[in-house]
């Protein structure tokens, strides 16, 4: 008996085309509908219950305006350029901590986990800045750096730059011991090892990593336009706030949600494209 | 060095080789004194109780461990760390999950600075070898371990090696895969022409394959044995004199 009957291949091509009878369309666009309401059913139920609480005045409209009444203030906001001008400055300061973040924590990252002695020198003085809560040193990085953007990208900088920095180096670190001596087997030098096992194998945990530090950099938005900011969404959603213009303080907060997703989302995108090897999670 | 070389390669010598482990501060002796020639075209197979030292010895023909005492010389060359002629097999198939198999196949060429064109043709006569002529495309995860473990054998065989080191590459394998997987060895070895050592835990796999029996010693009163296997090729598993072999070795393990 040969090997290929005993392991009958599973089919590596793609899926021979489904029939296209009517039939087959309904079937297909109730089983599309079963499936977004799956994964979204609960957050449609959740904006229409918003929606039905703050018109019937179960919840007091004040505090949490009709989603109606949000969008329109957000559709305002953005007609009348005032809230383009707040997502350009503030993905302006997001955006160069981001870059910064990526330029430093992915190159230090690699560097400190592969040698194992530079990392065991700096892993202390790393868990203690990394505790170190960004916020709380906020003040401090004021007083060095003035009251303007300088301050401001370095606090989002600072946040954004352990997760980046941690996971590269956990991503180094955990490359299957057994992968690599596999590849000194065959001859591989430290430099190739590097480059065609180590470095792929990190980069699963490094877009983990990228993510963590895209979600940061605009969360710490909100902090980071608190104090001597007249422009950004964070500092919007403050601002409305003090104004009680709550519609507008909540447009600023979808906003910056919509960011986040928008950013994740092109984050994930990139990885399903470098790692079409690996499942990806979204 | 032996000027009485033969005109095949891919001998082995081991002479007076020794290997201790410090375990919890305790020096354990896995390898005393081992002395063992390995003819080119040999296919030894080393057997043992667990912790005997078999991934050990192969370590160290590998040239992936260091002995403390005696050599190792291949074609009359001491060991010194991994050599081009020599390659491994793992009890895993060491894939890199993001090369496809004809990527894992060629990857050893590569290593070695072998144009990506060549590489990928003589990749692909050992893919075919392997009965995976369809498969060049799919990735590891889309592998059954049977089949994950052919794609390491084809590595290994591409960049044609004097020597094949194994150990227990069969081990993860279910019993009908295995018995597939025992022949399709024994017709590489042959065509190959390549000397073979192989650690397995499978006395009939030692006895389907092997020239000699390599026996290592587990208790310090035990010795190191070495037993002939000269039955005919291709050999057949239900013949009364490879049961007898069988039982023979059975014996030497107390176990009959
Ligand atoms: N890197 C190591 N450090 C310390 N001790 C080791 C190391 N590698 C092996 N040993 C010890 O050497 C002995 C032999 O190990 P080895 O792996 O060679 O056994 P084996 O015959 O391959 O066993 P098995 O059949 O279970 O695979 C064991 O006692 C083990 O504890
Ligand atoms: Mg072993």
């Amino acid at each position: 008996m040969s090997l290929q009957q005993i392991e009958r291949p599973f089919f590596v091509g793609r899926e021979p085309h489904r029939q296209k009878s009517v039939a087959g369309l309904v079937r297909q666009a109730s089983e599309a509908a079963g499936s977004f309401l799956s994964r979204y059913g609960v957050l449609l139920g959740f904006l229409t219950l918003w929606q039905v609480a703050s018109s019937l005045g179960w919840i007091n409209a004040a505090v949490f305006p009709p989603l109606g009444t949000i969008v329109a203030a957000l559709w305002d906001g953005l007609v009348d350029g005032a809230l383009l001008d707040d997502i350009a400055i503030s993905l302006q300061r997001s955006g160069t901590a981001f870059v910064a973040a990526v330029l430093v924590a992915i190159p230090l990252g690699l560097f400190m986990g592969q040698v194992r002695a530079v990392e065991r020198a700096l892993d202390p003085i790393l868990q203690v800045f990394r505790q170190t809560s960004a916020l709380a040193l906020y003040p401090v990085f004021i007083l060095l750096l003035g009251l303007g953007e300088a301050s401001k990208v370095f606090v989002i900088f600072w946040a954004t730059l352990f997760p980046l920095l941690l996971n590269t180096i956990g991503g180094v670190k955990e490359v299957d011991k057994k992968l690599i001596e596999m590849a000194r087997v065959y001859g591989a030098s430290r430099l190739t090892v590097f480059r065609r096992v180590v470095l792929p194998g990190a980069v699963p945990s490094i877009f983990v990593g990228l993510r963590l530090s895209a979600t940061t950099a605009l969360l710490l938005l909100i902090a980071s336009e608190m104090i001597g900011a007249n422009k950004g969404v964070g500092f919007q959603v403050m601002n409305a706030q003090y104004n009680f213009q709550i519609p507008l303080m909540f447009a600023a907060i979808l906003l910056l949600a919509a960011l986040g997703l928008i950013a994740n989302f092109a984050l994930v995108a990139l990885q399903r494209r470098l790692c079409r090897w690996s499942e990806v999670i979204g | 060095m032996t000027i009485a070389q033969s005109a095949q390669r891919g001998e082995v010598s081991i002479r007076d080789l020794s290997k201790s482990f410090a375990i919890n501060g305790r020096s354990i002796n896995v390898l005393k004194s081992l002395n063992l020639d390995v003819k080119p075209g040999e296919c030894l197979v080393i057997v043992g109780a667990s912790g005997s030292g078999k991934t050990t010895l192969l370590r160290v023909l590998a040239g992936l461990e260091q002995a403390d005492g005696g050599r190792v010389l291949i074609d009359g060359a001491p060991v010194r760390g991994v050599g081009a002629e020599r390659a491994v097999i793992f009890q895993e198939p060491r894939l890199l999950p993001w090369l496809t198999v004809l990527g894992n196949v060629t990857f050893g060429l590569e290593v070695r600075g072998i144009a990506r064109a060549e590489a990928e043709e003589r990749a692909r006569g050992y893919i075919r070898l392997v009965g995976l002529g369809d498969f060049a495309d799919a990735y590891p995860r889309q592998l059954s371990g049977g089949m994950a473990q052919r794609v390491g054998i084809a590595r290994a065989l591409t960049v044609q090696p004097e020597i094949l080191l194994l150990d227990e590459p069969l081990g993860a394998l279910d019993a009908m895969t295995k018995i597939t997987m025992q022949e399709e060895l024994a017709r590489i070895w042959h065509e190959e022409n390549v000397t073979m050592v192989v650690v397995t835990h499978d006395l009939e796999e030692a006895v389907y394959l092997a020239d000699r029996v390599l026996i290592l010693p587990k208790e310090k009163g035990d010795t190191t044995r070495l037993i002939d296997v000269d039955l005919p090729r291709p050999r057949d598993r239900s013949e009364i004199r490879f049961v007898r072999h069988r039982e023979a070795l059975l014996r030497e393990f107390g176990l009959h």
